[in-house]
C-alpha cells in the first residue's frame, strides 16, 4: 500500500481535524496552497498553523502579511485566543507586514525580487522558524506591473522555500472558474486546498477541499469548517477508519425494568442510544433517567437541548422525582440549550465538539436530535450525525439521541434522519390508543451486542419515577392502562371463582366419599350382626338335634332298645 | 561598511537642494552593474554637485532588506528632498528615473 521509497513527510497543521482529512498533516518542507474569496478564512487558517506550530510543536514561524498590518491582525486574530504580540516578544514569531504599492514607485528597467527573498531570509533567520505563511502573496501582482517577471520570481520563491526546507502556507484569491487569480496553483504543485463560504437559507457554511495532495491520499469530499473563539475546527466527514474500540462495560439506563430488556445490564459503554418516538410518549422522560443516573455513577453528562430550556426540562423532571438541579450543582450535569436555527449545523457541532472537549463528559444527549433537520437538508443533518457519532465512539462517550417521528404509526421505525444504521441501541416509545385512553409502550427495535427483549412493555410515568409494566397479551390482544387494569381485575375475578368451584367440587367429593365410607361401615355391621345371627341359629339347631338324639338314645337305653345298639355307633362317630 | 560613497561637494550657489540616493543592489549582477553605471550617468548629467550616493550591496548585508523595506532590486532611493521616492530597475530608463527623482530634464 505505501511505497518503500520516500514517504512524504507530514507535519501536522495542529488545526483541529485538518490533519484528520490530510492523514497527518501538510507536507513537510513543501509550501501549500490555500485558495479561496475574500473572507472564507484563509488568513486565520495561515495563522493558526504558524501559532499552532509554535505552541503545539515547537517550530517558529514567520507570518508575511501583505495585506493586513501586523496591529490589524493581531487585533483580528486576538478573538480567535492567539497572542501574537506575545510570541513575537518570545522569539517564537515574527510578523512582518510588506507594503507594495505601485503608486510610490517608478519602474526604471529590469528588476528582479531579491528583496523580497532577503526580507524573507532576515525573518526566517530572526527566529529560526520552520513554518512561514504568506497572505496573500499575490498582492504583489498589484504592486509590479512585470507580470511576466512576476510569473518567474514567484517559481523561484517556490523552489527558494522547498530548498530551505521551509514548510509554507500561501494564500490566494480565488479567480473566475479558477482557484486563483494569477494561476499559482501551477507553481505549487504538492498541496492545494481550497475555502469556501457560502449562505444557504440564511445560514452560512464554510467549508474546505483538498483539491491536490501529491504523494498522499486524503478525504477529497467538502468538509465544513467553522471559525470561533477556538480557532478553526475542520470537522471531518467521517472518520476515515472505523477502528474505535468497542467497550464492553454495561451501563445501566436509570430504569430498572429497561436494563432488563437488554439483557438485565443496560447499554454498552460507548455506544449510541435512539430513543424514538411520538410526541408525548416520554422520550425525554428516559433520557434523563439516563442523565441521572450518569450522575449518579458519578460521571459527566452533556445534555444538549434543542427544544426545551434547561428550567423548563428541570422542572418537568421535578415531577417524576429526578432532581437533576443537584447534579447541575455538583457540576455533573451541563445543559446546554439553544435553538436549532440559532447557527448553522456545523456550528452545533462545532459546538458540541467544544463542549466535549471542555468538559470530556461520559454521556451526551442531543434532545431532540431531529429538531435540526429544520436546519438543512436530511443528507447534511445525516452527514453531521455520522461525524458526530464517529467521534464520540472513538472517545468512548455514551450517546443518547432523541428522535420525533411524526404521527403515524406505521411510519414509526423510520426515523426521518435516517440514522438508524448508526444507532447502536434503539428504543421506541409509542403512545397505544385503545378505548379513549392513550398508553405509553416502549420497545426495542434493536440493540447490537446483546440478546434484548422482544416484548413491549408498558412504560408508565409517576411521581416516584419511571416504571415498566408488562402489557397485557391475552386472547383480547394488547391491553394497556385501564383496558390492562380491568382486563387484569377480571382475570383475577375468573381465576377466584375456578378456584371456588374447585373447592366446592373437592368438598362435595369429600362429602360423598365419608357417606359412602359411612354405608358401607353399616353394611359390614349389619353383616356382621347376620353373621352372628345365623352363626348362634346354627349352634342352636345343631345343639337341638344333638340333644334331641341324645334323648333318644337315653330313651332307647332306658327301654332297651335294639334300635340303640345298631345306633349306637353312629352316634359316637358323630360325636 | 560595505557601502561605497560617491558624494561630490554640494553645490550651494544654485541654491537646488541636495539629493540624498541610497542605492539598493544585490551582488555583482548585471543589473546592479548596470544600475550603479547608468545611476552614475544620469546624476552626472542632471545633479552634478549636489548629490550624495549611497551604494548598499544587500548580499553583503542582507538584513537591510527588511529594514529598508526593499523588495525589488535594484532599488533607488531617493531620502531627500522629501517625500521619499523609490524608483526600481536597472534605470536604464532615464526618463522614467528623472520622473522619480522628480529632476527636470536639461535641454
Amino acid at each position: 500500500m505505501r511505497p518503500p521509497e520516500a514517504v512524504l513527510e507530514k507535519v501536522p497543521s495542529g488545526i483541529t481535524g485538518l490533519d484528520e482529512i490530510t492523514l497527518g498533516g501538510l507536507p513537510r518542507g513543501r509550501p501549500t496552497l490555500v485558495c479561496g474569496s475574500a473572507g472564507c478564512g484563509k488568513t486565520m487558517l495561515a495563522v493558526e498553523f504558524l501559532v499552532r506550530g509554535i505552541l503545539e510543536y515547537g517550530e517558529p514561524g514567520v507570518f508575511i502579511a501583505f495585506e493586513e498590518r501586523p496591529e490589524d491582525l493581531a487585533k483580528n486574530v486576538a478573538s480567535l485566543g492567539f497572542n501574537l504580540r506575545d510570541l513575537e516578544e518570545r522569539g517564537l514569531l515574527v510578523v512582518e507586514y510588506i507594503h507594495v504599492d505601485k503608486s510610490d514607485m517608478e519602474v526604471a528597467g529590469n528588476y528582479d525580487l531579491e528583496g523580497l527573498f532577503l526580507t524573507l531570509q532576515a525573518c526566517i533567520e530572526a527566529v529560526g522558524a520552520k513554518r512561514i505563511a504568506i497572505d496573500t502573496l499575490e498582492t504583489i501582482f498589484g504592486g509590479f506591473d512585470n507580470h511576466a517577471l512576476l510569473r518567474e520570481e514567484l517559481q523561484r520563491l517556490f523552489r527558494w522555500l522547498k530548498d530551505r526546507e521551509m514548510t509554507a502556507i500561501i494564500t490566494a484569491e480565488r479567480g473566475d472558474g479558477t482557484l486563483t487569480r494569477q494561476g499559482m496553483e501551477e507553481y505549487v504543485s504538492d498541496c492545494v486546498l481550497l475555502l469556501d463560504h457560502r449562505i444557504i437559507d440564511q445560514v452560512s457554511t464554510r467549508r474546505l477541499r483538498i483539491v491536490k495532495y501529491r504523494g498522499s491520499t486524503h478525504g477529497t469530499n467538502e468538509y465544513p469548517f467553522l471559525i470561533d473563539e477556538g480557532g478553526l475546527s475542520v470537522l471531518p466527514l467521517s472518520s476515515l477508519s472505523l477502528d474505535h474500540e468497542a467497550s464492553r462495560e454495561r451501563i445501566s439506563s436509570g430504569i430498572p425494568r429497561l436494563d432488563v430488556m437488554l439483557e438485565g445490564k443496560g447499554y454498552y459503554r460507548g455506544s449510541t442510544i435512539l430513543v424514538s418516538g411520538t410526541a408525548g410518549s416520554g422520550k425525554t422522560s428516559i433520557v434523563n433517567f439516563f442523565a441521572d443516573t450518569t450522575c449518579r455513577r458519578g460521571e459527566k453528562c452533556l445534555y444538549m437541548a434543542f427544544e426545551e430550556s434547561p428550567s423548563q426540562i428541570k422542572r418537568n423532571m421535578e415531577s417524576l422525582g429526578l432532581d437533576m438541579e443537584k447534579w447541575v450543582r455538583e457540576g455533573r450535569l451541563v445543559y446546554h440549550a439553544s435553538r436549532p436555527s440559532v447557527y448553522g449545523l456545523e456550528m452545533h457541532l462545532v459546538k458540541i465538539h467544544k463542549l466535549i472537549r471542555e468538559l470530556s463528559p461520559d454521556v451526551v444527549i442531543l434532545d431532540p436530535v431531529t429538531n435540526l433537520t429544520t436546519m438543512g437538508s436530511t443528507t447534511e443533518v445525516n452527514s453531521m450525525l455520522v461525524r458526530l457519532i464517529d467521534y464520540l465512539k472513538s472517545e468512548n462517550i455514551t450517546a443518547m439521541f432523541t428522535g420525533l417521528t411524526s404521527g403515524h404509526q406505521t411510519n414509526l421505525e423510520a426515523t426521518e434522519v435516517g440514522i438508524s444504521s448508526l444507532i447502536d441501541t434503539w428504543l421506541v416509545v409509542r403512545d397505544i390508543e385503545v378505548n379513549g385512553e392513550r398508553n405509553r409502550g416502549v420497545y426495542v427495535i434493536k440493540s447490537r451486542g446483546m440478546a434484548h427483549s422482544n416484548q413491549i412493555r408498558e412504560f408508565v410515568l409517576t411521581s416516584k419515577g419511571v416504571d415498566l409494566l408488562d402489557v397485557y397479551v391475552g386472547p383480547a390482544g394488547l391491553l394497556t392502562g385501564s383496558a390492562r387494569l380491568s382486563m387484569e381485575a377480571r382475570e383475577k375475578a375468573d381465576a377466584l371463582s375456578a378456584e371456588q368451584e374447585i373447592e366446592t367440587m373437592q368438598v362435595r367429593l369429600e362429602r360423598k366419599r365419608m357417606a359412602m365410607e359411612a354405608q358401607w361401615a353399616a353394611m359390614q355391621a349389619d353383616f356382621r350382626a347376620e353373621q352372628e345371627e345365623a352363626a348362634r341359629f346354627i349352634e342352636q339347631k345343631r345343639t337341638a338335634r344333638d340333644r334331641l338324639r341324645q334323648d333318644r338314645l337315653d330313651m332307647g337305653r332306658k327301654r332297651r332298645s335294639d334300635l340303640f345298639l345298631e345306633a349306637a355307633p353312629e352316634g359316637g362317630k358323630e360325636r | 561598511m560595505e557601502t561605497e560613497i560617491t558624494s561630490q561637494s554640494p553645490d550651494q550657489e544654485s541654491g537646488e537642494e541636495l539629493f540624498e540616493l541610497k542605492l539598493y543592489v544585490a551582488g555583482q549582477t548585471p543589473k546592479s552593474r548596470a544600475a550603479l553605471e547608468n545611476l552614475h550617468k544620469i546624476c552626472e548629467e542632471h545633479l552634478r554637485g549636489r548629490y550624495r550616493l549611497e551604494v548598499v550591496d544587500l548580499a553583503r548585508n542582507p538584513a537591510l532588506a527588511r529594514t529598508d523595506r526593499i523588495l525589488a532590486i535594484p532599488t533607488l532611493v531617493r531620502s531627500l528632498p522629501t517625500p521619499i521616492s523609490r524608483i526600481i530597475g536597472d534605470l536604464s530608463d532615464e526618463d522614467r528615473v528623472l520622473m522619480g527623482l522628480n529632476v527636470r530634464k536639461l535641454r
